[in-house]
């Protein structure tokens, strides 16, 4: 378990930036109960400062701490795991609401087709992250749109909105390797 | 005379049954001979299902006769040689190895014993427990009533319980379950929890917490505040325990793969230790009937073995100070006597430091305090057992200790536990005077017989190594 360099930190937050922009100063600075970031095995972990510190006793054979938010590729890229789906979803910009007959196509991997589309941000851009929710407001993954709010109107039902990133079909699908 | 006819007749009559119920066991007699030697002519004649009829049969008419000894016994026949040919009948009729009949046979009443074998052959219902950190009970409810489901509150020890009756989906993968609404897990491994009641800002350790039901409760009760020590020694069970940690958003754990006997010295002062110790699994036939025929002798040697050691580790872990804790609680999944009176026993002797509570749990069956011709400490009917077929769920046993100093008095061995404050001693000195005069006596009384045990367990471990290809896949339940 080590802090992030200064690289990884870049990454990692021009990442998270395009899912919930600006609103990462909200979780670092966190007035209650301080909170950090930090690699251990690739992983990196969001969690509180005294569980941190408690955490390192059992360093050699730790699993994982707080809250796992993805993983850094062989090639220093960083992927978001569906682990982050809380944070995310509290802090996006941008959401979009499937219908209720689009839960379970997303859950199983799929990108989410005009058809399925419920409802979404108003001025969502073109190629921005985008967390993915129920009608009633459950968090079920994140994506990455296709086109804009505009642009969404106009299109065919069977044509493609938002592209897959992550769901929480993956604690089924792959536990072994999400954390 | 009237009463001379009376008299006549009686005996003729108790003759009579007496004819009857010799016949009857020659019949059994020729039965079982039949039964045991493949050549036998009846084996010839019925198929399999007729030979398990007869077995019924004779279990049943030996309850009764057990029910009532005195008056339905043959003459010259022992009590134990119906219950032996019970036993045989049992162990054939359900499917059981003999050791394991015999083992279990013997906690309950012949009828009641009976009663459990039934239940084991039946499903305990699937139980759901709400996950508090996402949602509430009643949402929950609604959410999967909407979605066919046919489902009711657990009971009225549980808040957070549902039971789920029929279900036109999966329900491990409802939108609900991935977005960690609920947890599928059973009513029994509630208990224990329940039994620990953690506290908000303590800091608690699961030390067997794979697959992370109770972690995960834990987790919920202290709603993400303090922080909760996760350990499992298995590692690939820790990727289920961790998937089930994020699923249900628990943000204050720490998860770690060692041994749990590695606790203290790793790290200790926890506020509340809960240790669901590795068992034979004998509670939850029902779910494994693996367990009936691939348990033996060394199995429970090396069981109790390693629950012995694990419990000493809890206990020793524990801060006595903590304001709000200091509360061990110690639970199986196992039914057997062996595994927990006698483990909880001998953590009261080896840790004079600790006494047994109040479970916290409002039902359940009191504890052994003898069995078998052993004798337990007479707290140790504080401890609580559940029976399949009592309260419909699994087989299951907790034990809650409160720690009451960190010092270990007359420990036979000086180990463990660097956290001990002088002062603190001192104080524990003057104030267990009274209490702890007795159980230091006991310590000294049966230490010699603790090492005798421990080398049996030791040599068991040897065998079991031999053996462990077998029966490894069956340790962590």
């Amino acid at each position: 378990m080590r802090p992030l360099t200064e690289e990884e930190v870049k990454t990692l937050f021009e990442k998270l930036a395009k899912y919930i922009g600006r609103n990462i100063t909200h979780l670092i600075d966190r007035q209650d109960d301080p909170h950090c970031f930090r690699v251990h095995r690739d992983r990196v972990y969001y969690v509180s400062e005294s569980i941190m510190r408690k955490a390192t006793s059992v360093n050699p054979h730790l699993m994982s701490m707080g809250v796992c938010f993805g993983k850094f590729s062989k090639t220093g890229k960083f992927r978001l795991h569906v682990t982050c789906l809380e944070y995310l979803a509290q802090y996006a910009k941008y959401k979009v609401w499937v219908k209720p007959t689009g839960e379970m196509p997303f859950m199983y991997g799929n990108h989410i087709l005009k058809a399925h589309l419920g409802r979404i941000t108003e001025d969502t851009p073109e190629h921005q992250g985008v967390v993915i929710l129920s009608m009633s407001d459950v968090p079920l993954g994140f994506g990455v749109t296709a086109k804009s709010t505009q642009d969404a109107r106009k299109m065919e039902p069977t044509g493609i909105i938002v592209f897959h990133q992550a769901d929480v079909g993956e604690y089924l699908r792959n536990e072994d390797t999400l954390v | 005379m009237e009463i001379e006819r009376e008299a006549r007749e009686q005996d003729l009559e108790n003759e009579e049954l007496e004819e009857l119920g010799d016949e009857e066991l020659k019949t059994n007699i020729a039965q079982r001979e039949t039964f045991v030697l493949p050549s036998g002519q009846e084996i010839e004649k019925g198929p399999q299902s007729e030979d398990l009829q007869v077995i019924l049969t004779r279990i049943q008419e030996i309850v009764r006769v057990l029910n009532n000894f005195r008056e339905l016994k043959e003459e010259g026949r022992s009590r134990s040689e119906y219950v032996d040919q019970l036993i045989k009948d049992l162990g054939l009729y359900y499917g059981y190895n003999e050791y394991l009949m015999e083992k279990l046979f013997h906690l309950f009443p012949v009828s009641e014993a009976i009663e459990f074998f039934e239940a084991n052959e039946v499903q305990r219902p699937v139980v759901i427990r709400t996950n508090t950190l996402k949602t509430r009970r009643r949402d929950l409810a609604q959410a999967l009533i909407n979605r066919g489901v046919n489902l009711e509150p657990v009971g009225k020890w549980s808040k957070v319980g549902l039971q789920i009756f029929d279900s036109p989906v999966p329900i491990g993968a409802t939108p609900e379950y991935l977005a960690g609404h609920y947890m599928l897990q059973a009513a029994s491994s509630f208990l224990p929890v329940v039994s620990l009641a953690p506290q908000e800002n303590e800091r608690v350790l699961d030390m067997c917490s794979a697959p992370g039901g109770k972690t995960t409760y834990i987790s919920a009760l202290l709603k993400n505040t303090g922080c909760v020590f996760a350990n499992d020694a298995n590692k690939d069970r820790c990727k289920a325990l961790m998937a089930n940690i994020h699923r249900l958003g628990c943000k204050n754990t720490v998860v770690c793969n060692y041994d749990g006997k590695e606790f203290p010295a790793l790290i200790g002062g926890f506020d509340r230790v809960l240790l669901d110790a590795p068992c034979s699994g004998t509670g939850v036939i029902s779910k494994d009937p693996a367990v009936k025929t691939n348990k033996s002798d060394d199995d429970f040697i090396f069981l109790a073995k390693i629950q012995r050691e694990l419990v000493l580790s809890a206990i020793d872990s524990v801060d006595a100070n903590s304001a709000t804790g200091g509360y061990i609680v110690y639970s199986t999944c196992s039914v057997t006597v062996e595994e927990n009176e006698a483990v909880v026993d001998y953590a009261l002797k080896k840790r004079p430091n600790v006494k047994l509570v109040p479970s916290g749990l409002d039902f359940g069956k009191e504890g052994f305090t003898s069995y078998r011709g052993k004798s337990f400490h007479p707290s140790v009917s504080l401890t609580r057992r559940y029976y399949p077929h009592t309260y419909n769920m699994d087989g299951f046993y907790v034990a809650k200790f409160k720690k009451i100093s960190n010092k270990i008095p007359e420990a036979p061995k000086e180990e463990e536990d660097e956290d001990i404050e002088e002062e603190e001693e001192v104080k524990v000195a003057s104030k267990k005077k009274g209490k702890s005069a007795k159980p230091v006596v006991e310590e000294e009384s049966t230490s010699i017989l603790d090492n005798a045990e421990d080398e049996e367990l030791i040599r068991g471990l040897f065998i079991f190594h031999q053996n462990q290809a077998d029966s490894d896949s069956c340790l962590y339940f």
